[in-house]
């Protein structure tokens, strides 16, 4: 009974500050139907507004970055040579212009997946106006520009004024507009002490005076990093990317041996003329993987982007990539699972009390809380049983009793009838105090809403018939709408989900069950979560977790994607790898599909390139050999007009399905959550199959509209 | 019965046959290579070459361990075949050149046994059953051994050990190699295959003249040489000539015995992994490329397509009557699939699709089933690359049998794809550079361009088998294709041994339901999907200017 009360109690500060968090209910985390990632925005502007970049891009020490497309530069400049030493021959000049578009392309694509971080870093730009910070130095004030400030450095920020740097208060409470990072106007409230002290370089203060101990570095702040991640110029290569790069360098190190030693081959069977080396080199360009190669970097740069879509910002690409491998979710539970308070869900009566009696008693001695709780005992009563709201003001001579975390209990004097509603100890001892009787079923009901995971909340009233209970209050945790359909896709995927709580093994096994997680951690303690991480870990299991608080850093630094919130303290942000800043917990499964989707992209374009070379041997080797050996034309089996038209065609579509793939690297492919079995099924169909057919139908249509042209076809 | 039946019928033996010995073989093996116990004769064996065969290497270790024993091996049978002129029991021939000694040493300790000489006319008794048929074991043994260590790899975890080279040698060849060897000679023998160190002798032919037909333990060579895939023959005219394969039932045994060890593998491998399945999947993988083969050889050489062919009742050219175009066929799909290289015809008279046939047999790598060991090995690359690029799809980084395919696993498994086309293509075209290679050839045109490209893609395999046309004793064809063999066989090990090293220094990852998964049939399809595309674009236009040309002119 008394830690339920406690329970009560504790639970107050809590949902305080997660409801004064900017937009904790914000809608993101409550649209399961909606749930999936969907793509981000793309607009064929984008590809005109990017094409500068591109050029720039040109530069070789840029494109060696990735082999396959260095290799495609140095063939643009080969056949440009080749070009100008016979400009005569239009086949040579039309080879080298689709070369050149092709290295243009994809330089667009990654241009283009750019640009969309630069517009967000241009606005960060603007909060970062130079500010001139107010040190206190030696009992006085002194005004020193913000980039000269040092670690350490205590600074005073009033109304009006914008955050020299990140910090923590130490002095002081304050209302904070942080729009400039989280995009929301809501004010949030920093004060010093606990887990809200961190604030952020940039944003301003709207009301009070805080003292502000700067933690980082002018230059290493928070939003000089989000400019960074956002612009893509802190981007490093993933161990996926890199390892991919690997594969593709090496099947570029195949083709390009199978396309020169055809050389010595082709003059061995008399046909020399027909493999010229402009030829060589663009049956070279078709062969490696210039899609993957062209995509592979806006595919990484457009993962991040769509989490900055949905504001958050992973620290770097390789938590990202761990997201979409992670198989254990330590989820709060409050705010992740369940609504952020308890709420009243029904009224209990006691023998010789009716439910509309214990509603009307319950609501009247609501009046005066105006917690959570309070409000929610007051709302079921006007829901369920009709009660009117009514005012403290509409009744006479009432006495409120306001609800205080000492007492603990809240309630109404009022023409000689005293009711209490409150934590069951003290009601209790409220009602034995007045020598009332305290009825027999009273405690077999809180003992049963307690066993059902619930709090008791007992409601007693003295009047002329004596003081005596007449019902309890049964509070719960709500949880949020659509949560067990999120946990089965969770589990379809693969991946396990733990419910951490500081509730007893009771309460917390009621609510896992209601739920729908597959496991829970009660009574957690920073050490327990800690552990607990480590023993997944430890089964070689990646591990994701999110966490606010300054004892959560351990563990934030520990899982293998940590997300921390932007309202926690700055050693938790400093810790995780990831920030939200919406502070909504609920996110981490969005994050965990985002991660899983940007995997998927690059497998299903790496599949898709590798299988595109199939038809474009069919184009170009009946183009290059069927005079030497006749029989060879009837490889030709899409029937194309004529060698220089085939060589032609299948560059062009090798040119044009980059073009036609930066949509679908940019917003991702389509993702549902469902097991391997079934995911790879529907993309090995997909982009393996269609990846095998579609350049048939391309080089044919290409080959098509070319044959028109005089003297091509 | 109809030649197509009876080529039908000995491809359903054989399946039944092998599906008999898949599982005691492959339990077998896998209790050889699990257990802790060590047999008599072999700790003599390891008292007299000095090794502790209870210590646990590290892939480096490993490494040089089968780097070591090569180098020996190839030193050793170098001299004895350099010495063979002052050696007893030589038949009166002379030592050997350097340059084909050097050939040949490469050849045999490269599980390859290519030829560059008439077994019958030039080695004798001593480099033969002390030489040639000793590699016969011991490389076979080596293959195995790199396999093992491998799989090793998927199954330990946070450890960088990966067994004992000595003694994965040693039992691959005393409790393995030897006893199969012993079973399998006696068969051979009451087929009708010859067994005794008889001289050369002069026989006199119905047509006039007379022939040399040599004595010799062909049985007992013949044998390992099918067993251990290593396929070089006793006599030049290898497993066609009657001493050797005398009958239809001793040449369906023969092709029995070059695959039963590589299909038993994976079922070894799945016992090792703990996954029977797993097995099955590679396994699947493997039947599926070696039926398709064998119905595609079958299809192209029956194939009625001309008047000759009509009368013959196929492409008869090259083939010997006693096994007819099934036997044969069965012969030629097997012998390339695998690293062995024996031929029981000539594959330069398959018709252009068949030639083609037999050379993107090696070309795939010789996985299906593969070499003893090399086949396993090499699946199970081609299964990291498939899994590399396919896992990506269900939206996982990549990993296979819960170890993660990360930048070293992969780096590792890029160079192993990278070795035998570079050494194929680059030696082949150099010598269509160089003048001098290609006066060699026999014909000219697609087919003569076969030959050529048919000798490299035999050497760096580590086949053996030759197109026939072509004559590559010359200093060029035996240097070139001697060091093919010897960098197509230790390059690739090295790679696989650093691999596996990295694999068993990992922790598992469990499997979840967002796991791919590997021993569904639906990766058993990418696997294959994945080895026909990356080998056929790899090899595609040199295709073309061979066989292809050839084939799609008739």
């Amino acid at each position: 009974m008394t830690t339920d009360v406690k329970k009560q109690q504790d639970a107050m500060p809590t949902t305080a500050t997660t409801t004064s968090a900017p937009h904790s209910d914000l809608p993101t985390g409550h649209k399961p139907a909606a749930g999936r990632v969907g793509g981000g925005l793309f607009d064929p502007k984008q590809l005109v507004a990017s094409l500068p970049d591109a050029f720039r891009k040109l530069d070789p020490r840029f494109m060696i970055k990735s082999p396959v497309m260095f290799v495609v530069l140095v063939g643009s400049v080969v056949t440009t040579v080749l070009a100008v030493t016979d400009p005569t021959d239009w086949f040579g000049w039309a080879i080298t212009a689709w070369l050149w578009l092709t290295t243009v392309f994809a330089n667009l694509a990654e241009a283009v997946a750019e640009g969309r971080g630069k517009a967000q870093a241009d606005t960060l730009r603007k909060a970062k106006t130079d500010t001139v910070a107010r040190r206190l130095a030696g009992g006085g004030e002194e005004r020193v520009p913000g980039a000269e400030l040092c670690v350490g450095d205590l600074v005073v920020c009033e109304a009006g004024d914008v955050i020299p740097g990140d910090g923590d208060v130490v002095e002081g409470v304050a209302s904070v507009d942080e729009s400039a990072i989280t995009g929301e106007s809501a004010p949030v409230i920093r004060e010093s002490g606990g887990d809200r002290c961190a604030v952020t370089g940039g944003t301003k203060v709207l009301s009070d005076r805080i003292v502000v101990r700067i933690t980082t570095k002018p230059g290493e702040t928070f939003i000089d990093r989000m400019i960074g991640l956002v612009e893509g110029a802190a981007r490093q290569k993933t161990p996926n990317e890199i390892a991919l790069n690997i594969l593709l360098a090496s099947l570029t190190i195949v083709f390009l041996l199978a396309v020169v030693t055809l050389k010595p081959f082709a003059i061995y069977a008399g046909a020399d003329d027909q493999t010229s080396l402009i030829v060589l080199t663009a049956l070279l360009v078709c062969l490696i993987p210039t899609t993957i190669g062209a995509l592979l970097s806006a595919i990484g740069i457009a993962g991040m982007d769509r989490l900055v879509q949905r504001n958050v910002l992973a620290m770097s690409g390789r938590a990202v990539e761990a997201a979409g491998d992670v198989s254990t979710l330590l989820l709060d539970k409050t705010g992740t699972i369940t609504l952020g308070n308890r709420q009243a869900a029904e009224f209990v009566p006691v023998r010789g009390t009716t439910e509309t009696e214990l509603a009307d008693a319950a609501q009247l001695s609501s009046l005066a809380d105006e917690t959570l709780e309070g409000r929610s005992v007051v709302v079921l009563a006007k829901e369920k049983y009709g009660l009117r709201e009514r005012r403290q003001g509409e009744l006479a001579h009432a006495d409120w009793i306001q609800f205080t975390a000492q007492t603990r209990m809240s309630g109404v004097d009022a023409g000689g009838r005293k009711i209490r509603k409150g934590a069951a100890g003290a009601v209790l001892a409220w009602v034995r105090e007045r020598g009332g009787e305290v009825a027999g079923d009273a405690q077999e009901l809180t003992d049963r809403i307690s066993g059902a995971g619930g709090t008791p909340l007992l409601v007693a009233a003295e009047d002329e018939r004596g003081a005596r209970v007449l019902g309890v209050i049964h509070l719960k945790d709500v949880v949020k709408e659509g949560m067990r359909e999120r946990f089965d896709e969770l589990r379809r995927m693969g991946i396990r989900t733990v419910m951490i709580t500081g509730d007893n093994p009771l309460t917390a096994r009621a609510i896992a069950r209601e739920a729908g997680v597959d496991d829970f951690l009660a009574e957690a303690t920073p050490e327990d979560k800690m552990a607990l991480i480590k023993r997944e870990q430890a089964g070689g299991r990646l591990v994701a977790m999110t966490g606010d608080g300054t004892n959560d850093a351990p563990a934030l630094a520990q899982a293998d994607v940590g997300v921390a919130m932007n309202t926690g303290t700055s050693a938790a942000k400093e810790a995780g790898n990831m920030v939200d800043l919406d502070s909504n917990p609920t996110k981490l499964i969005e994050i965990v599909e985002i991660g899983k989707q940007l995997l998927i992209t690059r497998g299903a374009l790496t599949t898709f390139s590798i299988a595109n070379d199939v038809a474009k041997y069919f184009a170009i080797i009946p183009a290059m050999f069927a005079v030497a050996h006749p029989s060879l034309d009837k490889l030709n089996i899409m029937g194309l007009s004529s060698p220089e038209s085939a060589i032609l065609s299948a560059v062009i579509f090798n040119a044009l399905i980059i073009v036609a793939l930066v949509p679908l690297a940019l917003k991702g492919v389509r993702y549902r959550p469902s097991s391997a079995d079934s995911m790879l099924r529907r993309n090995l169909g997909l982009y393996g199959l269609g990846g095998l057919i579609a350049p048939f139908i391309g080089i044919k249509l290409i080959d098509l509209l070319l044959s028109l042209v005089p003297g091509i076809g | 019965m109809s030649p197509v039946l009876a080529g039908v019928l000995q491809l359903l033996a054989l399946v039944a046959a092998l599906g008999l010995s898949y599982r005691p073989l492959g339990d077998h093996m896998a209790r050889v290579y699990s257990s802790d116990k060590h047999l008599r004769p072999e700790k003599w064996i390891y008292k007299v070459i000095g090794a502790d065969p209870s210590v646990e290497m590290r892939w480096p270790a490993y490494l040089r361990g089968v780097l070591a024993f090569s180098a020996v091996s190839v030193l050793f049978l170098y001299l004895l075949q350099r010495a063979q002129g002052w050696l007893p029991g030589s038949l009166g021939f002379v030592s050997i050149d350097p340059d084909q000694a050097f050939n040949t040493a490469a050849s045999f300790v490269a599980n390859t046994n290519w030829q560059s000489y008439y077994g019958e006319q030039a080695m004798g008794h001593v480099v033969q059953s002390g030489g040639l048929a000793v590699q016969n074991f011991v490389s076979a043994a080596v293959g195995i051994a790199v396999a093992v260590a491998l799989v090793r790899g998927f199954t330990r975890s946070r450890t960088g050990e990966l067994g004992n080279f000595w003694a994965d040698l040693v039992r691959g060849v005393v409790r393995i190699l030897l006893p199969l060897s012993v079973v399998g000679a006696l068969v051979l023998v009451a087929c009708g295959a010859i067994q005794n160190f008889s001289g050369i002798h002069q026989v006199g032919q119905f047509t006039g003249g007379t022939r040399q037909w040599n004595g010799g333990a062909v049985a007992s060579q013949e044998v390992i040489k099918e067993l251990g895939t290593n396929g070089g023959g006793y006599f030049n005219a290898n497993s066609a000539h009657p001493f050797e394969n005398p009958n239809g039932l001793s040449n369906l045994f023969e092709i029995y015995l070059i695959l039963v060890i590589p299909f038993a593998l994976t079922r070894t491998f799945g016992r090792m992994t703990g996954s029977l399945k797993q097995g099955y999947a590679i396994l699947g993988a493997m039947t599926t490329i070696w039926l398709g083969f064998t119905a595609l050889m079958m299809w192209t050489e029956f194939h009625h397509g001309a008047p000759a062919f009509d009368i013959a009742g196929g492409a008869m050219e090259g083939k010997e009557t006693r096994f007819g175009i099934g036997g044969s066929s069965l012969f030629a799909v097997a012998t390339t699939l695998t690293s062995t290289g024996a031929v029981n015809s000539f594959h330069s008279s398959y018709t252009g699709f068949g030639g083609g046939i037999t050379m993107l047999g090696m070309q795939l790598g010789e996985i299906a089933p593969g070499g003893v060991g090399s086949g396993l090995y090499g699946m199970l690359i081609m299964a990291i690359i498939a899994v590399f690029i396919a896992g990506l799809m269900v939206g996982r980084t990549p990993e296979y049998l819960g170890k993660k395919i990360g930048t070293r696993e992969i780096k590792f498994a890029a160079c192993y794809i990278l070795v035998t086309p570079a050494l194929v293509l680059c030696f082949t075209a150099a010598s269509f550079v160089l003048d001098t290679p290609a006066h060699s050839m026999t014909n000219s045109g697609a087919h003569g361009f076969s030959e050529i490209l048919y000798a490299f893609t035999s050497g760096a395999n580590n086949n053996g088998s030759a197109f026939a046309g072509l004559n590559a004793d010359t200093q060029w064809f035996n240097s070139t294709i001697g060091l093919a063999m010897l960098l197509g066989r230790f390059l690739p090990m090295v790679f696989v041994l650093a691999l596996a090293g990295s694999l068993a220094g990992q922790q598992p990852v469990p499997e979840t339901a967002g796991t791919l998964r590997t021993e569904k049939p639906l990766y058993t399809g990418l696997l294959v999907g994945t080895i026909m595309i990356i080998t056929g674009l790899t090899y595609f236009p040199a295709l073309a200017l061979g066989p292809l040309a050839e084939g799609l002119a008739a």
